[in-house]
């Protein structure tokens, strides 16, 4: 019984850490229908831009996350209108392909930037763990399910309850129809990738101090997370973060209970299936839409 | 006239590397390092200090007068690369023999070239299977994993434990691993309770620890490289699981300590002596070695020696003994190899025979104690 409590709590963990990169994911997709293959990079961009504002130059922690999501949004921004508007064909599979070349150069970057060596950040607030029945929680994990929880909410309102929001959406919907109506498209997508990294950047901060941060890190973040949003129904935020928490979850049950060896294979094995059964997703009503 | 030109240009191509021969009688060796890519911690200090050694021996005379030239590849970590760096190597640049490569799959990748060709290899590289079985032109400095857990189980006999779990990389260097804790463990009268096992980049090791726990060893044995292990060293103090963690060789770096910090305290594991240069004994044959290619080393790129590099400064030294005398006759270099003895380098003492390529005792490892933030010998 212990044993199954541990591994719900390090399952609702790594979920959670998958929940921040799948909402990031999902809200790009939602305002704009695409999806970005880099956003793994921009996980690994927050962690290490953590490790040298907080740990190397030694900022105030609260001004160090707002930095490192400053960073996270410029780069998106930067990201938005040098590859993804230059594109002279803008379909979506070339856009997406753009995406894939992005991530490469940017891993490039960060192992220029910031060596091949991992770096450690120390946790946010500096508590033994929580003993819950016999089993550990780790302050940080309660970290990390407050900023899945505040990001994931704060996006639904933005998207659902603001014009801004509403906009976005609305281009995402058509983008001629929204231009005849007046909202300036260009802007939005800016916006919408904007925020999506700056998500991306969000998770990689908060997940710095449990795991350790290097250049290679976003690859198989990014994927987990794409998984998660996959599982939940693309461009369903709430589906995002349920998929990424379910993941996580199984995951470590799988590892606890089954063989650890599976652990990777179990988020694939878990979006096939889905992907048999509900192509749309966990959480999306509509049928799965082809590019 | 174009043909004339052409014909002009096969001539003197054909009788530039005849005159080249000529003018100076070379020892040729090779070179394959991983000096760039995902394993250039290995490679780069061993291509460095090939360069190093091969300059120092050359000021220094050469070998019976011949001066020694090296060709080194980079084999970017990868096994097709490595076969193609093997192939230019034996065919083009004919040299009389080959140090490296820097990992044990790149090395299993070029075995067979070397043995076909018979040009005696020094292999950097940890992997048992490298030497074992014995092939005749196949040689390694590096220390085996499986000397690594003889040295972890001395220890674990020694504090009388006899239940351990025990937490792999899935990875070759991981899977090396496990097999010889398995293996030896049946030897040493040591029960393994729980074997698992964690990807190279996971972000969170608490269920396999909590497998592990539940059932009940003594100690713990994690084997792999980083950053992975200082997760684990992590997630145990979180756990508040206060059995012994062992670690391997794989992690025996100050980087170690920077990731893991505070859970790195306790944490046992074997290393070569030159991490720990400074704690040794005056009395170690090894000691004035280990500060003396670190004041090279040091001298020449301002950088840290690691044990890494220390293989290819063994694999330079002992092929350098091999080569007198050999007038570079390839049979006669290995053979001298082979007979190579009490031969005492960076690593540890070698003494390879007909059945030994690899020649070291699990005395090349000492085991070491992270205390305060840094290493304390046990003797």
């Amino acid at each position: 019984m212990e044993e199954i409590i541990q591994y719900l709590f390090s399952g609702i963990t790594t979920g959670a850490i998958y929940a921040v990169i799948a909402v990031g994911l999902s809200m790009l997709y939602s305002s704009t229908e695409l999806i970005n293959f880099a956003h793994g990079e921009f996980v690994m961009v927050g962690a290490m831009g953590l490790v040298t504002l907080w740990v190397h130059l030694a900022w105030p922690l609260p001004l160090a996350i707002a930095g490192t999501i400053a960073l996270g949004c410029a780069l998106g921004l930067l990201f938005e209108r040098f590859a993804i508007r230059t594109a002279r064909s803008p379909q979506p599979i070339v856009l997406v392909i753009i995406t894939v070349g992005a991530s490469i150069f940017l891993r490039g970057l960060g192992m220029i930037a910031w060596g091949k060596d991992p770096f450690s950040v120390p946790p946010f607030s500096s508590h033994d763990s929580i003993e819950i029945l016999g089993a550990a929680l780790l302050p940080q994990s309660l970290w990390i399910v407050a900023a899945a929880v505040a990001l994931a909410g704060g996006i639904h309102f933005f998207l659902k309850k603001s014009l801004t929001g509403k906009a976005m959406v609305a281009c995402a919907v058509n983008k001629k129809a929204a231009w005849l109506t007046g909202i300036p498209s260009e802007r939005m997508a800016v916006l919408a990738f904007a925020i999506s990294t700056g998500c991306g950047a969000v998770a990689g901060i908060f997940i710095a101090p449990i795991t350790m941060s290097s250049y290679d890190m976003g690859t198989i973040l990014g994927l987990k997370g794409f998984c998660a949003a996959m599982i939940g129904g693309l461009g369903s935020l709430w589906g995002a973060f349920a998929g990424g928490i379910l993941l996580g979850v199984l995951e470590s049950l799988g590892a606890g209970l089954i063989s650890s060896g599976l652990k990777d294979a179990i988020a694939f094995i878990l979006l096939l299936l889905i992907l048999y059964v509900r192509p749309g997703g966990l959480f999306s009503a509509k049928e799965a839409k082809r590019f | 006239m174009k043909k004339m030109t052409i014909a002009l240009l096969i001539l003197t191509l054909a009788l530039l590397p005849a005159t080249g021969a000529v003018a100076a009688p070379v020892y040729k060796i090779g070179g394959i390092f991983s000096s760039t890519g995902r394993a250039s911690f290995l490679g780069d200090p061993e291509k460095k200090t090939m360069e190093m050694m091969v300059d120092k021996i050359n000021a220094a005379g050469g070998i019976d007068g011949h001066m020694l030239e090296a060709v080194i590849y980079d084999s970017e970590g990868d096994p097709a690369k490595a076969v193609s760096a093997v192939n230019k190597l034996l065919h083009k640049d004919k040299v009389l023999a080959i140090i490296g490569p820097s990992t044990t799959p790149t090395t299993l990748a070029i075995v067979n070239f070397v043995e076909r060709a018979q040009v005696p290899l020094i292999s950097c590289a940890a992997g048992v299977k490298i030497t074992s079985p014995v092939k005749p032109w196949v040689f390694k400095t590096a220390q085996s994993d499986l000397l690594a857990v003889a040295a972890v189980y001395q220890h674990i006999k020694a504090a009388g434990i006899k239940k351990i779990g025990i937490l792999t990389v899935a990875n070759s260097f991981g899977e090396s691993g496990k097999n010889q804790l398995l293996t030896q463990a049946k030897e040493n009268g040591i029960e393994v309770v729980k074997a698992e096992s964690f990807g190279a980049k996971d972000t969170d090791m608490t269920a396999q620890l909590t497998k592990i726990k539940a059932a009940g060893p003594d100690a713990i044995v994690c084997w792999g490289t980083n950053p992975g292990p200082a997760v684990v060293a992590k997630n145990a103090k979180q756990l508040k699981i206060d059995i012994p963690l062992y670690q391997s060789h794989g992690v025996a770096s100050p980087k170690f300590i920077e990731l893991a910090g505070d859970a790195a305290e306790g944490i046992i594991l074997p290393t070569g002596k030159i991490l720990v240069t400074g704690l040794l004994d005056d009395s170690d044959a090894q000691k004035g070695i280990l500060e003396g290619y670190q004041a090279d080393y040091q001298g020449k790129y301002k950088g840290n020696v690691s044990g890494f590099g220390g293989y290819a400064y063994d694999a330079v030294n002992i092929l350098a003994g091999a080569l007198k005398g050999s007038g570079g006759d390839k049979n006669k270099i290995r053979a001298a190899l082979e007979a190579t003895q009490s031969h005492v380098g960076a690593t540890g003492e070698f003494n390879f025979s007909d059945k030994d390529h690899n020649g070291l005792s699990p005395e090349a490892f000492v085991m070491v104690e992270i205390k305060d933030g840094t290493w304390k010998l046990i003797k």
